[in-house]
């Protein structure tokens, strides 16, 4: 039964993954915008364009270009970038754990900031504490992620500049490093000097990132508190002697956080799209900043290539969510 | 007058609701050590809020602007917020009406009864499970290991109000209120668990304020009874003499309109106009009263 639920699932992932592929290869081909003119110096002559398009194999026709791709991916092969002229994964996968750790810190942040405003709010109920956190969330929900950044940039970078304003690592630092996972790696190497510079270098595009999403889930976990708050269990919980704090983490939360969880997955998602403008604001060598260079180059392998890592993390994410909603809700785990 | 001071004493308490309406007219009641006090009346009559102004539950919308609240002589009012929410905790207990809705559904049972006993009483968590399980054979429970590590959907609704049973006497206290125990049950259950309740009472000496609106209940479990209508005491006797001389006419009046199962052939009497307008009456001459003393 769990392994029929499981193939389900893959078989679901896949089906998603294949829609992802298609749309993507299809809408870039048929937007405007010629990688073959982007590569080629003015005055080349048409049997240079038609060399360098079989070369690309952009002669053959659609269907058939997508076969031979797909054919790559499924072996592994993503093809060559045409601007970069590397291995489309390697580029990739070289990127992808810098944007991973951004989004991961601006998602703790986010949970760091909303969770206690929530529960804080749920306490003080009705006053004007609760009146000032609503008032605050719906600012913060109001201005979009890069907007954030921009103000963050004259807070934190001009007017106090504590934070590092661009890139990823201070370029003066010799990195001992052997992945791309930096901030993890800094950690576990105990190279706690690292560590610190790589989240000063973090730290405004992830609150960037976050502060959208604190204040989501602040106001709609704040609401299921409130909801449960009054339920008979709860009730009886200040009978049993429990302060009020007390009552809201150990027999409110639990229950409150399961729409606030799909909410989370769903706007993490939103999340690390937002890394693409974020990471270009911040010049954050990840796989966001590799998309919009990538968009300018018409470089359409690597677009196909990022687009789709993206479209795995979507589904992986997505996965994650339904599995800790059914470790959260007892009912789910045993129906 | 009893020479013990009252496990509860109530006096004067009223409440009122945003719009100035008493949902409590004034009530004053008295609960000794180790009896059964039933507040009996119609849905409405204030019966849930008196034990809910006790617990400290009530709810948001409901103020209570006058009277006071004594337990085992310590004046409730004088307490700080905490300490109150404390003795409340260590003396008294909540059997609620409703077992599906008073269980946490994402919480396992034996922690759920077990918590107020290592949380708020600091009891070594040993001693709390042994506890736990003794309470579970008094409510005849023949499976305790199952039942601590179920969740409460995994259980039935008479399962359920026996662990809230348990759970309410497991900690000693001296006063539960319970807060009509049977209405949510089956009627087949409802039997049982009132002798269960009733059987426990007696063997652990608890008062209990005992909500209801079913004088036959009424007449089995309790030693002495109020009668409430619209937030307002009626009538207060211990149980024999109000069955035997009820002095007010709504208290007949109710009598005449409860189901006899020896006698169904008998017509049901709704409760008379001439008995509602006198109570009515009451009602405002109270209510006069209450507002000349209070401008």
């Amino acid at each position: 039964m769990i392994l029929q639920k499981f193939l389900l699932r893959l078989i679901t992932m896949a089906v998603t993954l294949f829609g992802v592929a298609v749309v993507v290869f299809i809408v870039i081909r048929v937007a405007p915008g010629d990688p073959i003119a982007m590569m080629l110096p003015p005055g080349a002559g048409p049997e240079d364009i038609a060399r360098l398009r079989a070369l690309y194999g952009l002669d053959k026709s659609l269907p058939h270009q997508f076969l031979i791709w797909l054919g790559g991916v499924v072996q592994g092969d993503f093809g060559t970038s045409i601007s970069l002229r590397q291995d489309v994964l390697s580029l990739v996968l070289g990127r992808l754990p810098a944007t991973l750790e951004l989004a991961t810190v601006a998602l703790l942040i986010a949970l760091i900031i909303g969770g206690p405003l929530a529960v804080i709010g749920a306490r003080e109920r009705g006053t004007a504490v609760e009146a000032g956190i609503d008032v605050a969330g719906g600012a913060a929900l109001s201005i979009p992620d890069f907007l954030w950044g921009l103000v963050l940039i004259l807070l934190f970078g001009v007017l106090a500049p504590i934070f590092e304003i661009s890139g990823r690592v201070s370029p003066s630092l010799d990195l001992p490093f052997s992945t791309q996972f930096y901030l993890v790696e800094s950690i576990l190497r105990l190279r706690f000097d690292l560590t610190a510079d790589l989240l000063s270098h973090m730290f405004m595009p992830a609150l960037a990132l976050a502060l959208p999403l604190a204040a989501i889930i602040t106001l709609l976990l704040k609401q299921s508190l409130k909801e449960v708050m009054d339920l008979d269990y709860v009730v009886l919980a200040r009978v049993k002697g429990f302060s009020e704090t007390q009552v809201i983490l150990r027999e409110a939360l639990k229950n409150a956080a399961l729409p606030t969880l799909t909410l989370i997955g769903v706007q993490f998602t939103f999340l690390i799209g937002g890394t693409v403008i974020v990471e270009r604001l911040f010049s954050y060598e990840g796989l966001g900043n590799m998309a919009i260079d990538a968009v300018i180059n018409r470089d359409l392998p690597l677009i196909q290539g990022i687009v789709l890592v993206f479209a795995l993390i979507f589904v992986l994410i997505n996965l994650a969510v339904d599995l800790s909603y059914a470790l959260l809700n007892p009912r789910l785990r045993h129906g | 007058m009893n020479a013990r001071p009252s496990c509860l004493s109530i006096s004067g308490l009223t409440a009122i609701l945003p719009n100035g309406s008493r949902v409590l007219r004034s009530v004053s009641l008295d609960v000794k050590p180790g009896e059964v006090h039933a507040l009996v009346g119609e849905s409405g009559a204030g019966k849930s809020m008196i034990g809910k102004a006790l617990l400290g539950v009530l709810p948001p919308s409901v103020r209570q602007v006058e009277g006071s609240i004594a337990l085992e002589g310590t004046e409730l009012e004088t307490l700080g917020a905490a300490a109150r929410r404390r003795l409340i905790g260590a003396r008294t207990a909540l059997i609620p009406q409703d077992p599906l809705t008073a269980l946490n559904p994402s919480r396992r049972i034996g922690p759920q009864m077990s918590d107020r006993l290592t949380h708020i009483l600091g009891w070594p968590a040993e001693r709390a499970r042994n506890r736990i399980r003794e309470m579970l054979a008094e409510v005849h429970i023949r499976e305790p290991d199952r039942v601590i590590a179920a969740y409460p959907h995994e259980l039935s609704g008479g399962m359920r109000q026996r662990v809230l049973i348990a759970a309410a006497f497991a900690a000693e206290p001296r006063l539960i209120v319970a807060d009509e125990p049977t209405t949510a049950l089956d009627v087949t259950v409802q039997k049982q668990i009132l002798r269960l309740i009733a059987d426990l009472q007696r063997q652990h000496g608890t008062a209990i304020l005992f909500v209801t609106h079913d004088l036959g209940v009424v007449a089995k479990i309790s030693q002495s009874v109020t009668v409430l209508y619209a937030g307002m005491v009626v009538e207060r006797a211990p149980t024999p003499a109000l069955f035997a001389t009820p002095q007010h006419a709504y208290t007949r009046a109710l009598m005449a309109a409860t189901p006899r199962y020896t006698d169904p052939a008998s017509s049901l009497q709704p409760v008379g106009s001439a008995v509602l307008a006198e109570l009515a009456l009451e009602v405002q001459n109270a209510d006069n009263e209450w507002k000349r003393a209070h401008g």
